[in-house]
């Protein structure tokens, strides 16, 4: 099987997860988390170097990730679980009583993977440069990455993050944002249009690349390029199209399946999708 | 001789004197100094205001650590969260209100629910920043502050106790809010002291009335207790240089013996030290309390000591109150 098959079979798992723990917990955000399984699937068994059964808060030697949209914690859970970072029959605590899977990320019960709360949308960037300039003190020349949403494009300190990340010239990160289109009142250009995001960030000083974020092919392509530029004292952005809810007809294409679960009728439609390739938790 | 006369003779008031003002801004500035000598780890991160936070000695010896973050105190706030990840002490610098509420949910978020080794160090707080009036009055921030879980808060009162507790917070793991102000100040504390957090500071031993205070309210306090002492009442006068956590077992030992007390804090009384303070007596000793504080008003333009005395955070009013919460006695 080549390289891209086995991602694309994480992927499919992943949803598979995505789907179990949100209908299990009657609650959580399947279209955002859909839209992402490819690309987290990629960072965590692909791209980057990590050390998922020595996890360290401090990440000395390591690539970063920080999820920046915490409400795609379902998503994230699975690759942590998956990729080795915590036992994945833990995925079944999800949203919980006394589980260490929250909501939406947090490091308080100390779950492996997590390095800082996020879900009040906006903060997760700047975050990344902290821990990027952090970085560049200590000479370790691993990369950061952080994984923003569309709709947070809206919250002013993202702007603020963009703006020092150019100014100061931390060339340390990659940026990814997930360009579904959609938040939760409707689709972004009705809600607040985002303009031209891609004139955004150049404007901004950062160099910008495109992907689609739903063909492993072309993420496996693109991220590279992106590596490629770090280190040339700018940062890099990745806007990453992708379809909220992707590979569940009746939750693509629309904003509806942002943060409501699936009944069981739906669930039932849903999970058809997506072959057992891991087995479930 | 009666017995209460010996007493009040053993009860002998210290007294505080001082050679200089200083304003506590610059202890911080110098705290900030000695410990970019001794720690590779500490960095520096501020808003725009290097000069007025005293941070310029440090941004000058140590500019790799230093980051100059523009107008923009979210970001600071994640910035610094981020740099924890790695080992780094990171110490933000800019004025009290874009210190709390500017960046509340930030702190919330990213340094007090992630338990982020970060001092948050704020300036101009209180009434005393003066002239520019009400929009950079921060009141409200000990209430802010000490709602987070995992938030330690210090309000030191002058420079030598400021400069201590700057050095004091590096060495304690997890977040700070560190709060001082801008004018000049009676600088009484020694130069050489130990700053330990949670230790309350008993400055002078009483019977009749326990006096808590806090910040630039501690001077106006001693200054009290002389006035008090001539008038034959003798205040304990206890410096509140932790808001939270509370020194509990001063704080009620003293309650306990003089049957009385009051709050002084250049702060709103809503949600304030003396707020804290109460909940304690509440639960543990209920003794009358008289609060003093701003009263659930926005300040104005004027010079430090001329809104001290309109707004009553002067030792005359701390008398005041003194007399009328013995008599509830």
């Amino acid at each position: 099987m080549s390289e891209i098959d086995e991602l694309k079979q994480v992927a499919t798992q992943v949803r598979r997860d995505i789907l179990r723990m949100i209908y299990d917990a009657k609650s959580g955000h399947p279209g955002g988390a859909l839209g992402c399984a490819d690309i987290f699937t990629a960072l965590y068994f692909k791209i980057l170097k990590h050390d998922p059964g020595g996890f360290s808060m401090d990440g000395f030697g390591e690539d970063l990730f920080f999820l920046s949209n915490g409400h795609l914690s379902a998503a994230w859970y699975s690759v942590l679980a998956r990729s080795g970072y915590f036992p994945v029959k833990e995925l079944s605590t999800f949203r919980k009583l006394n589980t260490r899977l929250q909501g939406h990320p947090a490091t308080e019960e100390g779950l492996p993977g997590v390095r800082v709360a996020s879900g009040s949308l906006g903060q997760g960037l700047s975050v990344a440069l902290g821990a990027a300039l952090s970085k560049k003190l200590n000479n370790d020349n691993h990369l950061v990455y952080c994984l923003m949403g569309d709709g947070e494009q809206q919250e002013g300190q993202i702007w603020e993050a963009a703006m020092f990340g150019a100014g100061r010239e931390v060339d340390n990160i990659i940026g990814i944002i997930d360009y579904n289109g959609q938040q939760i009142d409707g689709p972004c250009c009705e809600v607040m249009p985002l303009g031209d995001l891609h004139a955004k960030w150049k404007a901004f000083g950062w160099s910008v690349l495109e992907m689609n974020g739903n063909d492993m092919e072309d993420i496996v392509k693109i991220i590279p390029k992106a590596i490629e530029k770090t280190g040339q004292k700018k940062p890099v952005v990745i806007i990453m199209n992708t379809d909220m809810g992707y590979g569940v007809d009746f939750m693509m294409g629309t904003h509806e399946w942002h943060g409501k679960p699936p009944n069981e009728e739906q669930f039932n439609k849903a999970i058809s999708n997506f072959e057992e390739t891991l087995g479930d938790y | 001789m009666t017995i209460e006369n010996e007493i009040n003779n053993k009860l002998k008031m210290k007294k505080y004197s001082y050679k200089e003002k200083k304003d506590t801004r610059s202890g911080f500035g110098e705290g900030l100094f000695e410990l970019g000598n001794k720690n590779s780890k500490i960095v520096a991160l501020c808003s725009d205001l290097t000069g007025s936070l005293k941070m310029d000695k440090f941004q000058k010896q140590f500019p790799e650590r230093f980051y100059q973050t523009g107008i923009a105190e979210a970001n600071m706030m994640g910035i610094a969260a981020g740099l924890t990840i790695g080992g780094k002490i990171p110490f933000t610098g800019t004025f009290a209100n874009f210190s709390t509420g500017r960046v509340y949910d930030q702190i919330r978020q990213s340094i007090a629910y992630s338990n982020k080794n970060v001092k948050i160090c704020a300036s101009h707080a209180g009434i005393t920043l003066g002239e520019d009036g009400a929009t950079h009055q921060m009141l409200e921030d000990f209430g802010m502050m000490k709602m987070l879980p995992n938030m330690t808060v210090i309000s030191p009162c002058d420079f030598n106790q400021t400069k201590a507790a700057t050095i004091a917070i590096a060495d304690y793991k997890g977040p700070v809010y560190l709060r001082f102000g801008r004018p000049k100040v009676p600088n009484f504390t020694s130069e050489d002291q130990e700053f330990i957090i949670g230790k309350a500071d008993i400055l002078n031993e009483g019977k009749d009335i326990s006096v808590f205070a806090t910040g630039h309210m501690v001077w106006q306090a001693l200054e009290a207790g002389k006035i008090l002492f001539e008038k034959g009442i003798r205040a304990e006068i206890i410096n509140i240089h932790t808001i939270k956590p509370l020194d509990v077992d001063t704080i009620l030992g003293s309650i306990k013996k003089t049957g009385c007390g009051i709050t002084a804090e250049e702060h709103q009384i809503n949600g304030g030290m003396g707020e804290s303070i109460a909940q304690l007596l509440t639960k543990y000793c209920a003794k009358p309390l008289e609060m003093i504080g701003i009263k659930d008003v926005f300040g104005e333009s004027g010079k430090p000591d001329e809104l001290m005395v309109k707004y009553g955070l002067d030792a005359e009013n701390i008398v005041k109150a003194a007399q009328k919460v013995i008599s509830r006695k």
